[in-house]
């Protein structure tokens, strides 16, 4: 059986914390796999190492970027860009060693890795005589 | 200009028997997400858009464009006759070859973007910076461009 890194299933949640959720935007992510762990690509352009600000509870992980100040003087002729921060929460695979999970962030992508535990990867067993 | 953009559908992805969830996240997303996620343009139509803000001063106009994980020099700039063209190529930073994907929502490959501006610009001092993924154009406005102030005289 494979579980695989997804987004957290809705639960039914206090009204606050639905209003207080609704002012942050999903960014887009890339989830890759392999036989050694997994690879998160988060697209949060605006966010820098400082305004990042992953945790870990239990086995859930959650994302959060923060835009950098971004202080443009004039008036606004044409709004695409979203205005609020960035949050995504996923469920880990139990075979992930959280214990050695890394982050790297560049020009607005943030790069998870996420290695199995060792035992779990997949190894030959040897037959005896 | 396009002014109304839609939620990207995720039609690339063809869902699995077991990523039936992957419909209900998108329906999730469309209920609880902020109205701003709802103006995404159709992206598997027109290819990778990125979002784009125009601001003016009285001065210069300043254009931000979200173009996270770029290569500055993939990126290109150009000023044309009161057009700005933002234009490049996005390429896979890392190799995946034995990975398999679980989930694949960026877009990668060329993409283009124009925007007029309603003044003339000095075309020679525009400057474009590249910092956290957004890249900040400047356009300054030529000195006949600028608003003058008309003073009122009573006759």
């Amino acid at each position: 059986m494979k579980a695989t890194l997804q987004k957290k299933e809705s639960q039914p949640v206090p009204a606050e914390r639905t209003r207080s959720d609704a002012q942050y935007v999903a960014p887009d992510v890339n989830i890759y796999e392999t036989k050694d762990g997994y690879m998160l690509e988060a697209e949060m352009p605006g966010v820098n190492k400082e305004g990042l600000e992953i945790t870990l509870e239990g086995h859930e992980i959650t994302i959060t970027g923060r835009r950098g100040d971004e202080v443009v003087s004039g008036q606004s002729l044409f709004r695409e860009r979203p205005a609020a921060d960035y949050r995504r929460v996923f469920e880990l695979d139990p075979a992930i060693d959280t214990a050695r999970i890394s982050a790297r962030m560049n020009q607005g992508v943030l790069f998870l890795t996420l290695p199995k535990s060792e035992q779990v990867k997949p190894r030959k067993i040897t037959v005896g005589d | 200009m396009n002014i109304i953009k839609w939620q990207r559908p995720r039609l690339a992805n063809v869902p699995s028997i077991g990523r039936l969830s992957d419909l209900r996240d998108e329906i999730d997303r469309l209920f609880e997400s902020p109205l701003t996620e709802l103006t995404r343009t159709s992206q598997l139509l027109s290819g990778w858009n990125p979002a784009l803000d125009v601001y003016e001063e009285r001065d210069h106009f300043t254009v931000k464009a979200e173009l996270p994980g770029m290569k500055k020099e993939d990126i290109e700039v150009s000023f044309h006759d009161g057009s700005l063209s933002i234009s490049g190529e996005r390429k896979t930073e890392t190799k995946h070859e034995d990975a398999e994907v679980c989930r694949s929502e960026r877009f990668f490959g060329r993409f283009q973007r124009t925007v007029s501006l309603p003044a003339a610009v000095a075309a020679d001092q525009v400057k474009a910076a590249y910092k956290d993924g957004v890249l900040t154009i400047t356009l300054p406005k030529t000195e006949e461009a600028k608003p003058k102030h008309i003073d009122v005289t009573v006759n």
